[in-house]
């Protein structure tokens, strides 16, 4: 009863376990005795149900397919029932079909698989923090709330037609904007404030990224800067340390912002 | 100085991979700033010279066989640790960050879009034979997949499709380097000469076609029992 072990393997599928059937008869594909199969495959379905396993529909429905072609063969071909009008299609061959084909992306899968390992395996080149990053450019004026506020006040005010009665359903939560925040940035070295406001519809909407926003600088995801007073305030990812260091309770440094 | 050299010093520190056009503005933003000569003339490089540059480059690199290669993931360029070297690596910087490893279902239906995209749900399920929606809850959460339109037929249902994320998460430069990706795109299967399906001699002819030689064979106990009487009968 070695064989007792092997047949209550999981399949997937019937396609599944038509392949494993297959594979058992050490035979190609096409050249594999589908009546042969069928018995072995009903004999399966029927130990499930013994053994109170759920059979799902798809076997029950592969079995009726092989039951189907097992009958066909015992005509002679001059009395196989034949849809009238156009040729029917072999069953035999639309079941050898779907096979080989399943076959085939199981195989690709087998190769997809070998790379997601192998993928574990392979470094990017991360190169240590700039330390002269802005070294180029001019020091950063310094950005105050006062700064945040007064800039999401000018961008609010796009909106003041909209009557404040108006009742709006909570589209977006914090959360979210938070995630679509990180996505732009990330997306760019640098990001302008009025960009992030951009595809705002409503005043709610401006007011829960702006929120996102404030949240984002206080778990030090992102530091705005000023490229020079008064200019726009830009927004840039802070790039992700590699191990969470000690939390540091250095100044921040110049042009950046903490809450 | 050539121009892969260029790219080569670009991308030994570039703080993340690079795509050609991020490498063309680059050309562009130098030229504006740097006095050289050099920088000036590579001012208006076209990505198909840039692309044709890295190519030798991760060539030249591959020859040399360093323990670091150049290569191409989701259209961008960067240099990585081969394989082997992970041991030290890992030890020196820890466990890679990576969700964990997706099962068999999963890989399997996601080689199914990602060879046949835009797919619907129901063609999936046709080529695997099972249900697949757990395994489609789990791919689009993990971003590896994302619908990507509706299918013009009767009760528009979804499309989907790869997205980025899926060739970064398999290292894959494209869905063309996919293996063999010409053949599962449509899959010509050819339909073999014939098909062994029955036990030879179940299917025989009707009696009146069998011929007098038949009928005596048939009467021998061993001819009936092979049935090899008449093997042309289908």
């Amino acid at each position: 009863m070695s064989d007792y072990k092997v047949k209550f393997e999981i399949f997937e599928g019937p396609l599944d376990l038509l392949l494993y059937l297959v594979k058992k008869e050490e035979v190609d594909i096409h050249q594999v005795n589908l009546t042969q199969i069928a018995t072995q495959f009903i004999e399966y379905v029927e130990l499930m149900r013994e053994f109170d396993l759920e059979v799902a529909g798809e076997f029950l429905m592969m079995a009726s397919t092989l039951v189907y072609i097992k009958s066909r063969e015992l005509l002679p071909v001059e009395q196989q029932a034949v849809a009238e009008g156009e040729e029917e299609e072999d069953p035999r061959w639309e079941l050898i079909r779907r096979l080989v084909e399943y076959k085939k992306f199981k195989d690709a899968a087998a190769q997809l698989q070998e790379r997601e390992g192998e993928q574990e395996h392979i470094y990017p080149r991360l190169p240590g923090k700039l330390e002269f990053a802005e070294a180029g450019s001019a020091p950063r004026a310094a950005v105050s709330v006062f700064d945040l506020v007064n800039a999401v006040n000018g961008i609010l005010k796009r909106y003041a037609a909209q009557e404040a009665r108006d009742v709006y359903e909570d589209k977006w939560t914090v959360s979210e904007k938070i995630e679509s925040i990180r996505a732009f940035v990330q997306s760019r070295p640098a990001v302008k404030f009025s960009e992030l406001f951009a595809a705002a519809t409503s005043r709610a909407e401006v007011v829960v990224t702006f929120l996102a926003m404030l949240e984002l600088i206080r778990l030090r995801q992102i530091v705005i800067e000023q490229p020079e007073t008064f200019a726009e305030i830009e927004i840039r990812l802070v790039p992700p340390e590699p191990a969470p260091a000690a939390p540091e309770t250095t100044a921040p440094a110049a042009g950046e912002l903490t809450l | 100085m050539e121009l892969k050299n260029i790219l080569e010093a670009i991308l030994f520190s570039a703080q993340k991979p690079l795509s050609p056009k991020e490498l063309q503005d680059l050309f562009a933003q130098t030229a504006e700033q740097a006095e050289e000569e050099t920088a000036r003339a590579l001012k208006k490089t076209k990505q198909e010279a840039i692309v044709a540059a890295l190519e030798e480059l991760a060539r030249e690199h591959d020859h040399a066989a360093r323990s670091y290669r150049l290569v191409c993931v989701a259209g961008a360029w960067q240099f990585v640790s081969q394989p082997e070297f992970s041991p030290w690596i890992r030890a020196l910087v820890g466990q890679k960050q990576r969700p964990s490893r997706l099962s068999q279902p999963a890989l399997e239906t996601l080689a199914i879009i990602a060879y046949r995209q835009p797919i619907t749900r129901a063609e999936i399920e046709q080529i695997r034979g099972v249900a697949v929606d757990g395994v489609m809850q789990t791919l689009l959460e993990r971003g590896l997949v994302e619908p990507s339109g509706k299918a013009e037929v009767v009760g528009r249902p979804s499309l989907y499709s790869t997205t980025a994320q899926f060739l970064e998460y398999f290292g894959l430069r494209s869905l063309e380097e996919m293996p063999a990706a010409d053949e599962l795109r449509r899959i010509p299967v050819q339909k073999p000469e014939s098909l062994a399906t029955a036990d030879p001699g179940l299917a025989t002819a009707p009696p009146e076609q069998l011929t007098v030689a038949d009928v005596n064979q048939l009467t021998t106990p061993a001819g009936v029992a092979s049935g090899e009487t008449n093997p042309d009968a289908r």
